[in-house]
């Protein structure tokens, strides 16, 4: 079966006074039927620009000059506006990071759901208003028929980030988007966030896309994790592999660096803890050669010679890294 | 254990949200609820707890950027809202302030030295040319080069302008450090860069912390002591460890378990996650809504601080029998 979302060498490139720079220079993914695929890296990685090349959603300045982002056998990229239009909500779905900004303050939550049915589906207005509430019920709001009468300011954070994905599943998309769903959210609501997520994908057979920064969401909430570095995919696998044996010396640093160790145990408070020096390169000035080359511990003159490309060292399991090898002999 | 530094007393804080044209009743939100908390030269005190826990009004008394609704705090055993003008100005010096967003918290048409030199300039401490030594000599101990001195703060990335606020809070050489989410709007790469940083900080001048995050795994890798809160009361406070490995309080419990663990094998979570915290003021516990374990006294009684065993203290009907 060919894979429900697949992008191939995908470049996503940005105009600025400064110059055009690519948020997403070169990504290939793909996304089977029923499967959460988590997206990490620090912001301005391009992780959130790769979701929105994806829903075309690109903003004005911005423009995707290479690749294939083929979902349901078609496509995206060649399509009009209006063919991406009847998709977007209905076959594919997302939800943002801060609900608030997303959901139009001067609107009844339930209007606003019952707007993206009519829209899609062949309901009166009345029918899509019922069905909103149904839609607020299954994402587990108490009281829907009265939370449905109420504005965004009125519900917690929580409960809006539950409208929004009520909207987002009033269509039974088969891909939803979620762009750091619970960052601005408190561990515990971003612990009902992730497992109303994943109890929906269930209950749907629905593939997810979960983009995040933080490495425990992936670990909970992904079967597949992709990281990204400036703009490129730098490693990617199932997650016990890469959490197990993470092959990029960027995933590496990333999952060291944590505060509490990736088992959470024993580990010495007096340690410092691991870093990585330096700091994202500028998109405007890329040096040739290894993005991460100025903050790698083990660069060396074909590093900063060569690009490294993606290359599977073990079955799925891809990275970036032209040393790989030499790494894996000198840890074990 | 070392000499007591600050000492809170019963400290009440309650805001009035008034009426407006459109909301008509009154409400009063009781952000800092009769709080009681010490601390110790050179320790750091972890506070942890979700948004509107009041972690950050707390913060504000202690500095004095808020007056209280009643209640003391201690500073070296003066009351700080005794203070007069000249006294005042000492115990700003010596307490100083980390802002969680380093965006907001510079300002834009300074240089990095004149930021960092300012609050010299404001108490009147040394000469011209010793300021800029000592800007100087401070910017290279928090990892910033002296060829940075004379930028402004959009030259530098969120970690280096964290490094500017934190040698502002030191160039004054206080002895407590409040952090107020020092961390919480960096990448996780630059997060371990900071933290290590303000451990070293701490050891070289002799600081005392309290250290203000949401995030439960920042809070244990820096804090000796760890205090919980929820809803403007402290509902747990015990030694690092103890927090960690043996919690007593359920909503410490409910904490440690929404924590998604970095290992992929252990999806499965010990404790049921239920609710959303209740800002109305109820009878009884705060917490008892989203409480597994609630029983009737939760709802008649409210549940104080109380040392449960030798230096553990809680604030559960129920604490070490659950």
């Amino acid at each position: 079966m060919p894979p429900l979302l697949e992008i191939k060498n995908l470049i996503t490139v940005f105009d600025t006074t400064r110059g055009r720079i690519k948020a997403v220079d070169g990504v290939s993914l793909s996304v089977n039927t029923g499967e959460t695929l988590g997206i990490v890296g620090e912001s301005g990685c391009g992780k959130t620009m790769l979701a929105l090349s994806i829903m075309g959603l690109i903003p004005q300045n911005g423009s995707i000059i290479n690749g294939e982002i083929t979902f349901l056998g078609n496509d995206l990229l060649k399509m009009s506006a209006n063919e991406i239009r009847a998709k977007r909500g209905n076959e594919m779905a997302m939800i943002f990071q801060e609900p608030m900004t997303s959901l139009n303050p001067v609107f009844r939550v339930g209007e606003q759901i019952a707007e993206v049915i009519k829209l899609h589906q062949n309901l009166s207005a009345k029918d899509a208003f019922a069905l909103s509430i149904k839609k607020l019920q299954e994402v587990g709001i108490p009281q829907p028929e009265r939370r449905a009468q109420d504005y965004p300011h009125q519900l917690s954070g929580g409960m809006r980030q539950r409208v929004m994905i009520a909207m987002a599943m009033s269509c039974h998309p088969q891909l939803l988007l979620a762009d750091e769903p619970t960052t601005a959210l408190d561990v515990t609501i971003q612990a009902q966030i992730l497992d109303l997520i994943s109890m929906l994908k269930e209950k749907n057979n629905m593939a997810v896309i979960l983009i995040t920064h933080d490495l425990g969401i992936i670990a909970q909430a992904a079967e597949k994790v992709a990281v990204m570095y400036a703009g490129k995919i730098v490693e990617s696998s199932n997650v016990e592999e890469t959490f197990a044996d993470p092959l990029h010396p960027y995933t590496r640093g990333l999952i060291d660096s944590l505060p509490v160790g990736c088992t959470g145990g024993n580990e010495d408070r007096d340690k410092y803890l691991k870093t990585i020096p330096g700091s994202v390169p500028s998109l405007y000035d890329l040096k040739p050669g290894c993005r991460f080359l100025e903050r790698c511990p083990y660069a060396d003159n074909k590093c900063a010679g060569r690009e490294p490309i993606l290359e599977e060292f073990g079955p799925g399991h891809w990275a970036a890294c032209w040393n790989v090898r030499n790494i894996q002999k000198e840890k074990h | 254990m070392s000499a007591l530094l600050v000492e809170i007393k019963k400290i009440n804080k309650k805001y009035n949200l008034g009426s407006g044209i459109l909301n008509s009743q009154k409400r009063i939100v009781h952000a800092v609820n009769n709080i009681d908390l010490q601390l110790y030269r050179g320790e750091t005190l972890g506070l942890v707890g979700e948004s509107g826990c009041g972690k950050s009004t707390l913060a504000r008394l202690i500095i004095r950027l808020e007056k209280p609704s009643s209640g003391h705090i201690f500073f070296q055993g003066e009351d700080i809202f005794c203070y007069n003008k000249e006294r005042l100005k000492t115990y700003r010096r010596n307490v100083q302030l980390i802002f969680q967003d380093p965006y907001s918290s510079l300002n834009p048409r300074k240089s990095a030295a004149s930021i960092i030199k300012e609050p010299l300039i404001i108490h009147h401490i040394g000469k011209s040319n010793e300021r800029e030594e000592s800007v100087l000599e401070l910017m290279a101990k928090v990892g910033l080069n002296k060829e940075q001195a004379d930028r402004y703060p959009h030259e530098f990335s969120g970690g280096q302008r964290q490094r500017i606020g934190i040698a502002r809070a030191l160039i004054l050489r206080p002895e407590l450090i409040i952090a107020d989410e020092p961390v919480s709007a960096l990448d996780v790469s630059i997060q371990a860069q900071i933290l290590n940083l303000l451990k070293d900080l701490k050891q070289d001048f002799g600081l005392t912390y309290l250290f203000i995050s949401h995030d439960l795994n920042v809070i244990r890798h820096m804090s000796d002591r760890i205090a919980v809160m929820y809803l403007g009361k402290i509902v747990e406070m015990a030694a690092n460890s103890d927090i960690y490995n043996r919690p007593l309080h359920p909503y410490t419990r409910m904490l440690l378990s929404a924590l998604p663990s970095c290992d992929p094998k252990m999806k499965r979570r010990s404790m049921v996650i239920r609710g959303e915290a209740q800002m109305e003021e109820a009878i009884g516990c705060s917490f008892q809504s989203r409480c597994p374990y609630k029983s009737v006294i939760c709802s008649d009684a409210e549940p104080l601080l109380k040392e449960i065993e030798n230096n553990r203290f809680c604030a559960c009907h129920f604490a070490g029998s659950i």
